[in-house]
C-alpha cells in the first residue's frame, strides 16, 4: 500500500515538473511534438530509475564507508559524486544499448545523452537520500528506485500533456504576440495550477 | 585561514578537502576505466562510409530522398544499396561524391524545378464561398467543405507549399498564387507533397513553357469558374510543330520530352493559360528581393 501511495505521490502530487518545477528546460524544449515527447519521456524514466538505484547504492555503500579518518563525505560530496556517477552511467548504458539493442538506441536517440545532467535526475537522487534515509537499506533502495521510476513517469505525463496541447495550439488562432513559447508558458502555468489540486492527497 | 575558527574545525576542514579530492580521484579513475573498457568491449562497427556520405550530404533533412533525414539516407545507401542519386538538393555534385565513396558509377541527371500548375489568382479565378477556417490548404481542401474558389482544381492560396519549402524557393504572390524562385529551387518535392490539390509538379529546368491549369472540366464549366482556365479548344495542339502538347481529359498537357519551348502555343492560347517562364522570371526576381533570410 505504501508503494502505491509512493507512486501516486510521485506522479501526481509532487510531480517533478508541475509541482516541484524541476526539469523545466526539456519540458518547454521537447514538448513541441508528441513523438519526441514520448522519446524523451521514456529516456527520462529509464535514466531516473537507474540513477536512483545507483546513487542510493553509492551514497550508502561508497560515501558512507567508515574510512577511519573521522570524516563523513556524504554531506558535502554527494552532488559532485552523483553528477559524475549519473553521467558515466548514462554513457555506459548508451554504449551497451548501441551494441545490444540498436532499435531502442535509435528510438531514444539524442535524448539519452541530453538528460545526463538534467536537474530533475539529480533532484530525484537528492530527494531519495533525504526521504529514504531511515528504515533499513533494502527497503530504502526499493523505495528510492520505485520513486525514481514513478518520478520519470510523472515527468512523461507532464511532457505528454504539454505536447498534446501544444500540437493543438499550432492549429489554433492564437493572437500574434502570444504565438510559440509565450502561449506555452501560459499553458504550463495553467497545468501547474491544475496539478496544485492534487496537493495534500498523498 | 580565518583566525576566528577554532583550531579543530580548521584542521578537519583541511581533512575534508583532502578526502574530497581523494574520493573524486578514485571515483573518476574507476569510472573512467569502466567507460574505457566499455567503449572497447561494446564497440559498434559503424561503417566509415556512412560518416563520409553524411559529410557530403546537405544535412537539411528535407526528406526528398524518401528516408527520414540525411543520416537515414546515408545508412540506406551503405547498408541497403539505395541509389546514390536520390538526394535532390545535392544534385549531380553530391551524387558524384556519394558514388565516389561507394565506388559506383553515375548516370546523367536532368535538373528539375517545381512548377505551379494554376494561374487562377484572385484577379481571374471566381470565388465561391468565404473561408474562415484554419489557414492551411490541407484543412481547406477537406471533402465536404465549400471550396473558397469556384474551381475545385485550383490553388487555394494559403501557402502550404511556401511553408513546406526549406530553401526559400517559394513566395506567395500578391494575387494569392505561389511563385517558384527557380534559382533557389532544388526540386526536393516538398511542395509537391504539401499541395493537397496536386497542382505542383516537377519539370525539367530547361523547359520554359508550362500550362497553368489542371482543370479537367468541360470548357463551359471552366468558364464559369475561372476567366483563364483551359477550355480544351485544341488550338495549342494544332499549332505545335513538334507534337508536344495534347489536350488530354479536357486540359492541355505538355510532353516535356518533346517540347522545345518555342512559345507558339503561348501566343495561340485564347485563355492565356500557357505561360512562357522566360518572361515571368523578371517578375519573380522582383518579388525575390524582400524574402527574409534568403539563401544563395
Amino acid at each position: 500500500m505504501q508503494y502505491v501511495k509512493l507512486v501516486i505521490a510521485a506522479v501526481f502530487v509532487s510531480n517533478f515538473v508541475l509541482a516541484q518545477f524541476l526539469g523545466l528546460c526539456p519540458f518547454i524544449g521537447v514538448s513541441k511534438k508528441t513523438s519526441s515527447a514520448v522519446g524523451m519521456g521514456i529516456a527520462v524514466i529509464f535514466v531516473m530509475t537507474l540513477a536512483s538505484f545507483v546513487t542510493y547504492l553509492v551514497y550508502w555503500k561508497l560515501l558512507y564507508m567508515p574510512l577511519g579518518i573521522g570524516v563523513d563525505a556524504r554531506d558535502y560530496l554527494n552532488i559532485v559524486v552523483f553528477i559524475v556517477v549519473i553521467a558515466s552511467l548514462v554513457q555506459f548504458v548508451e554504449m551497451v544499448l548501441q551494441k545490444s539493442m540498436p532499435a531502442l538506441y535509435r528510438a531514444l536517440g539524442i535524448y539519452l545523452p541530453l538528460i545526463t545532467t538534467n536537474c530533475a535526475v539529480l533532484g530525484v537522487a537528492q530527494l531519495n537520500i533525504s526521504r529514504f534515509g531511515s528504515g533499513g537499506f533494502a527497503a530504502g533502495l526499493l523505495g528510492a528506485t520505485l520513486n525514481g521510476f514513478a518520478s520519470g513517469l510523472g515527468f512523461t505525463l507532464a511532457l505528454l500533456l504539454m505536447s498534446a496541447i501544444r500540437e493543438r495550439l499550432d492549429e489554433a488562432d492564437v493572437p500574434l504576440p502570444f504565438r510559440g513559447v509565450p502561449i506555452a508558458f501560459v499553458v504550463a502555468s495553467a497545468l501547474a495550477l491544475a496539478f496544485l489540486g492534487f496537493s495534500g492527497m498523498a | 585561514m580565518c583566525p576566528v575558527l577554532p583550531v579543530t574545525v580548521a584542521a578537519s576542514a583541511g581533512g575534508y578537502t583532502l578526502f574530497g579530492v581523494l574520493v573524486m580521484l578514485v571515483i573518476g579513475a574507476v569510472l573512467g576505466l569502466v567507460l574505457f573498457a566499455a567503449s572497447r568491449f561494446f564497440k559498434t562497427d559503424v561503417d566509415e562510409r556512412v560518416e563520409k556520405i553524411l559529410d557530403v550530404l546537405p544535412n537539411v533533412n528535407c526528406g526528398a530522398c524518401g528516408f527520414g533525414g540525411c543520416a537515414a539516407y546515408a545508412e540506406a545507401v551503405v547498408y541497403k544499396g539505395s541509389a546514390c542519386s536520390l538526394c535532390a538538393p545535392g544534385g549531380a555534385d553530391v551524387e558524384c561524391r556519394i558514388a565516389e565513396i561507394m565506388g559506383a558509377s553515375v548516370g546523367d541527371r536532368e535538373p528539375l524545378v517545381a512548377v505551379v500548375h494554376c494561374g487562377g489568382g484572385t484577379r481571374s479565378a471566381h470565388s465561391a464561398a468565404g473561408y474562415y477556417g484554419i489557414a492551411s490548404c490541407r484543412a481547406a481542401s477537406v471533402p465536404g467543405l465549400n471550396s473558397p474558389k469556384a474551381c475545385v482544381f485550383g490553388c487555394l492560396g494559403m501557402g502550404d507549399c511556401v511553408a513546406a519549402c526549406k530553401f526559400d524557393a517559394m513566395v506567395m504572390g500578391d494575387d494569392g498564387l505561389p511563385l517558384v524562385i527557380e534559382s533557389n529551387c532544388v526540386a526536393c518535392g516538398a511542395c509537391v507533397r504539401a499541395c493537397p490539390r496536386n497542382i505542383i509538379q516537377l519539370h525539367p529546368l530547361k523547359s520554359f513553357v508550362h500550362v497553368y491549369c489542371i482543370n479537367t472540366d468541360k470548357g463551359r464549366d471552366v468558364r464559369k469558374a475561372c476567366d483563364i482556365g483551359c477550355i480544351a479548344c485544341m488550338k495549342c495542339e494544332k499549332i505545335c510543330p513538334v507534337d508536344a502538347i495534347h489536350v488530354i481529359n479536357n486540359v492541355a498537357v505538355i510532353d516535356y520530352d518533346k517540347c522545345i519551348s518555342c512559345g507558339k502555343c503561348v501566343k495561340e492560347c485564347p485563355q492565356g493559360i500557357i505561360v512562357n517562364m522566360r518572361k515571368t522570371r523578371k517578375e519573380i526576381d522582383r518579388l525575390r528581393q524582400p524574402v527574409p533570410g534568403g539563401t544563395s
